[in-house]
């Protein structure tokens, strides 16, 4: 069984910071971490290889310091890493990026078939969750999104059966192999890399392929590729007012809560009769 | 994501084939016969960019033939809807993306809508990444704003990027139909009008059962596994880091039974393991809209800020002065959440007449 992981190398995004002056992102300083949603697809994959033997290969789309993710995933568990990287890729959106991984993947498949690709859910900088169904769409495979536990994989009869979060609940769902998986946050958690790997990880000579290699065609790829534009970066208008800080009678908890409460009644009479009815429903 | 282009699209000329492309749809949301509240949200925000590009709102209804289909497309009707497609076939009984996204692309070529909007919901992302990579258009994920351009009449949607430190607006100039996703309770709730009138069209794509390869065994409901319910919630009362300790929260949770509240978390919390990400408000948990949202403990970063900041009132409880909660909270408390949440709690028990150790 051979399945691909695809991860993003990002900024920690919780560090960006705006330069006050400019209105521009600082990166500078801020560290590049492996997507954070990637890694429970990683960690799920690196499950179904202890369980029943499949070979695991990461696939990222990056610059020529994506390989830092890659080792980091090889350290971890994954057999073998393959690095996109092209010029033309740069200014790809969703749309040409699931073109761009989908040629890879289908450049890995001539040599062994895949059987699941993994995605992360979405990225922590693009936000979109539009890069996995893209490649499910483009390669024909079942799209599974928003899984919280695999329940079942069946290698002979190729059936797996998983939980998907839905509005309101959890649907089971049957269907067969080949197909894409994205998991939702914090279904499992990230393993440590078991000495062997780290060492493996260090050695290992990445796979560096290009466009060219892929076959990926310069139009549909990069700024020329992509159907989404830019137009504005800003930064979010500050609410024009501050809180109204309350004034208690004197500052015990007991005074401050009175307040609190006669300035929320103030504000919002019509909440006071909404909690009575709540209360008086017994809710 | 890459530096934005230079501000371009403002003298941009839609190709010629494209110009027939008209009205701004709205992928109705309905599972077992309930229609999500997104999709009425996104009726009444598709009449405005209707109304500025003077096209008409459809709404795309989609399911198995039922009582329950037929109300949901009056209801379309009355939430904004001039049209409705309403499609049925026994195979779209239950949400699956292949069937749906076949189907969809198969009324979006027969009728080119100009604007397709989805919820972003997980039914909604997985849909609409499927349907913008099949029609090879542009889909803008997320969206917290949506307008017009007027000068070449195209969409502009805005979303918060980098986790919300800044916005972006997006466009997709040459290609059709722009598609855009965005999240319950970020946009209003529309008056709904039973007089308003509108055409249903009826599609029948006659799938076949046996060319679908996903197979749903079953549907477990949230009631069945204790799932918070946030995202309606009209009374939230919310944690973050100040609160301190795990066992603090017991505070949180005293002070919303008595409001017959919600309570909700911060990230830190979530990975902290204090509380379940179903209780996460913020930009990677939940977008909120209460009634009252009171928040102890918490700083008040972007990334919260973003899932609550439209709340109708907010209470902000820190012990720091110049916490950045005050600068956007409608009323703010300086003092220590620890003592103050179980003062409320009092004086609200109080006040409400309610039996608090009843729970």
């Amino acid at each position: 069984m051979h399945i691909v992981v695809c991860i993003k190398q990002v900024p920690d995004s919780a560090q960006i910071r705006i330069h006050p002056v400019t209105n521009t992102i600082m990166r500078q300083g801020v560290p590049a971490i492996i997507n954070p949603f990637d890694l429970f697809s990683l960690e799920e994959a690196l499950r179904l290889k202890d369980k029943v033997g499949a070979r695991v290969t990461v696939l990222t789309m990056g610059p020529p310091m994506a390989e830092t993710s890659l080792r980091k995933a090889l350290s971890l568990g994954a057999d073998d890493a393959v690095l996109l990287t092209d010029r033309k890729f740069a200014g790809s959106d969703t749309l040409a990026t699931s073109y761009a991984l989908t040629s890879a993947i289908q450049k890995l498949a001539e040599e062994e078939p895949v059987d699941i690709v993994f995605c992360g859910k979405q990225t922590v900088d693009g936000d979109t969750a539009q890069v996995g169904p893209g490649i499910a769409t483009r390669l024909g495979f079942e799209q599974l999104t928003y899984i919280t536990k695999i329940e079942d994989l069946d290698i002979a009869s190729k059936e797996i059966v998983v939980q998907r979060r839905s509005e309101g609940g959890v649907q089971v769902l049957k269907t067969t192999l080949p197909c894409m998986i994205t998991m939702l946050e914090g279904t499992n958690t990230i393993r440590f890399g078991k000495m062997d790997d780290l060492f493996r990880a260090a050695r290992y000579e990445l796979k560096t392929w290009s466009r060219d290699f892929t076959g990926a065609e310069e139009g549909r790829v990069g700024l020329k590729g992509s159907p989404t534009v830019v137009s504005k970066v800003f930064v979010p208008k500050p609410r024009a007012e501050k809180a109204k800080m309350i004034e208690a009678a004197s500052d015990t908890p007991d005074a401050m809560a009175a307040a609190a409460i006669d300035a929320i009644f103030a504000a919002q009479p019509k909440l006071s009769d909404d909690l009575l009815a709540r209360a008086a429903a017994g809710l | 994501m890459s530096e934005p282009s230079k501000p371009q699209g403002r003298k941009f000329q839609l190709p010629e084939h494209l110009k027939v492309y008209k009205n701004v749809w709205v992928i109705v949301e309905q599972e077992r016969g309930i229609v999500h509240s997104v999709s009425l949200e996104l009726l009444g925000e598709a009449r405005k960019l209707a109304d500025k590009l003077g096209v008409e709102v459809g709404a795309v209804v989609l399911g198995a033939e039922s009582p329950d289909l037929n109300r949901i497309c009056g209801d379309a009707i009355s939430y904004g809807a001039d049209i409705v497609y309403k499609v049925t076939d026994p195979a779209l009984a239950d949400y699956r993306t292949d069937p749906y996204c076949r189907v969809m692309t198969d009324v979006v070529n027969a009728h080119k809508p100009e604007i397709v909007l989805l919820g972003a919901t997980t039914l909604g992302r997985d849909l609409a990444g499927a349907i913008a990579t099949t029609l090879a258009t542009g889909l803008t994920a997320d969206c917290t704003e949506l307008d017009i351009y007027a000068d070449n009449r195209s969409l502009a949607a805005t979303r918060p990027t980098f986790g919300g430190t800044l916005l972006c607006t997006i466009q997709t100039l040459a290609y059709r139909p722009q598609m855009a996703t965005v999240r319950p309770r970020v946009m209003a709730m529309p008056e709904r009008d039973d007089a308003r009138t509108g055409r249903v069209v009826e599609i029948r794509p006659d799938l076949r059962e046996e060319d679908i390869v996903t197979k749903v065994l079953n549907f477990i409901a949230d009631r069945e596994q204790n799932e918070a319910q946030l995202a309606f919630a009209d009374i939230i009362v919310s944690a973050g880091k100040g609160l301190g300790k795990v066992e603090n929260m017991k505070l949180v949770f005293d002070l919303a039974r008595v409001l017959g509240g919600e309570v909700g978390v911060t990230r830190p919390l979530v990975q902290a393991g204090w509380a379940t990400n179903d209780r996460q408000v913020g930009q990677t948990g939940k977008t909120v809209r209460p009634k009252l949202y009171i928040a102890a403990g918490i700083s008040g970063a972007i990334q919260h800020r973003v899932g609550m900041e439209k709340s109708d009132l907010i209470l902000a409880i820190n012990t720091d002065p110049n916490a950045t909660i005050f600068d956007f909270a409608h009323l703010g408390l300086v003092g220590d959440a620890l003592t103050i949440l179980p003062a409320l709690t009092d004086a609200f028990g109080r006040r409400l007449s309610v039996n608090r150790m009843a729970g």
